[in-house]
């Protein structure tokens, strides 16, 4: 007798296809996944790690990241706190020159590859690409030759051009959710906007950083169908983050995503998504407290942000990079990303 | 009188134990403790500065 194939385990199914072969999972077997009882989510965990060792290897990606324009954002997602649509307590703030030069300075002291230039705005204006032009090169002048990446919202062909000149060599821009869910969560701007972004920067060279949060009121099956599409887009990193209920923004009152599902999250998106870097960003304070970063980093991830994030605070750059020193594994270097 | 940095409500009068958390997990203050005024906050990666344009400037130990 024969097991249909939809009667099979989905772990058994995702160890023959993924593990051995390297093709991530559909979106309906992601689903599966996502709804795995809690007492496979350690089977689940140890799947996915044993992916990210065969297909990306022991070593994981720290990154540092800094808002250099705060606050006062014309648009409207939902969860976000610069949003200046929302009573959000988060005031308008640029950080100068020096400052940016420090953070960098700060990041690269922790062994981190990456530094990320953030700004809330819908795209960037020329005031704002000057200064990043011009924090680039103060941070280059100051001895530090940390990998750049920037996140500055939607761009123009120019500016992805004038970006890649500049010698930044990722671009971050989340779709957050799942195509069918973005709607509910921006209504100031198509998902379709931000996929035309992300194109741009592929065709330009740059790497791709594209993620999104989960926790947004997404159904499972929209969870699901995410991280497919962020599969379809094929991006060198995504960052998962789980919402932080804002004061202020409509999100406010939403619950914190359970460390049950946000591991079962992170198991899958990785089944999804075995080659890439798969980054813990914001939210895990909130979600896992310190035990479910470390079953995070042995269950798929292979990235983290050290440091604080943009607006809210993270651990201390110390206790994570203790944490991979105990789980022995290796801080990428700068000589081997380049 | 004293105000809560989290949500800016005068701390005698509500329960801010959800507020404490927060800000000793993942958020800096927002509010002046002195005045409630929403001050401008900028978060780096390794600490932060709030200040209120009549209280002047705070900033994390680390
Ligand atoms: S575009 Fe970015 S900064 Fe602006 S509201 Fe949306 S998430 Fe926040
Ligand atoms: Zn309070
Ligand atoms: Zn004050």
């Amino acid at each position: 007798m024969t097991t249909a194939p939809e009667q099979l385990d989905v772990l058994s199914v995702a160890r023959e296809q993924v593990l051995e072969r390297g093709v991530g999972l559909s979106e309906e077997q992601v689903l599966r996944v996502l709804q795995l009882p809690d007492e496979r989510i350690g089977d689940l965990l140890d799947l996915a790690h044993r992916v990210r060792m065969r297909w990306c290897g022991p070593e994981v990606e720290v990154e540092g990241i800094v808002s250099v324009k705060t606050g006062g954002c014309p648009e409207d997602c939902h969860f976000c706190s610069q949003s200046g649509r929302f009573p959000s307590p988060v005031r308008s703030a640029w950080l100068d020159i020096p400052g940016l030069v420090k953070a960098a300075r700060q990041t690269a002291e922790t062994g981190a590859t990456e530094f990320c230039i953030v700004a809330a705005v819908r795209g960037p204006d020329q005031r704002l690409l000057s200064q990043v032009r011009e924090g680039i090169k103060a941070i280059r002048e100051d001895g530090n030759d940390i990998q750049i990446a920037c996140s500055l919202g939607m761009l123009t062909q120019e500016q992805v051009d004038e970006l890649v000149a500049m010698g930044v060599h990722r671009y971050n821009h989340n779709l957050e959710t799942a195509r069918s869910h973005f709607p509910n969560v921006v209504t100031t701007h198509s998902w379709e906007e931000r996929w035309e972004t992300l194109r741009m920067v592929r065709e330009a060279g740059m790497e791709v950083c594209c993620g999104g949060i989960i926790g947004m009121g997404e159904t499972l099956a929209q969870r699901a169908e995410f991280a497919v599409q962020l599969a379809a887009l094929e991006p060198d990193e995504v960052p998962l983050n789980f919402l932080i209920p804002n004061p202020g923004t409509p999100y406010e009152h939403y619950p914190v995503v359970e460390g049950p599902d946000a591991l079962r999250a992170v198991g899958a998106f990785r089944l999804a998504l075995p080659r890439t870097i798969l980054r813990f960003a914001g939210g895990r304070e909130l979600t896992f407290g310190d035990l479910g970063a470390k079953q995070g980093m042995l269950g798929g991830i292979n990235a983290i942000i050290v440091g604080n994030y943009l607006t809210n605070l993270g651990r201390p750059a110390q206790e994570d990079l203790d944490m991979l020193q105990e789980l022995s594994m290796p801080i990428k270097e700068l000589s081997k990303t380049l | 009188m004293t105000y809560c940095g989290y949500c800016g409500k005068p701390t005698g009068e509500a329960d801010h134990a959800a507020c404490a958390r927060r800000l000793g997990v993942i958020d800096p203050p927002r509010f002046c403790q002195r005045c409630a005024r929403r001050m401008v906050v900028q978060v780096t990666p390794a600490g932060w500065t709030a200040s209120c344009s009549r209280h002047g400037e705070i900033h994390s130990a680390r």
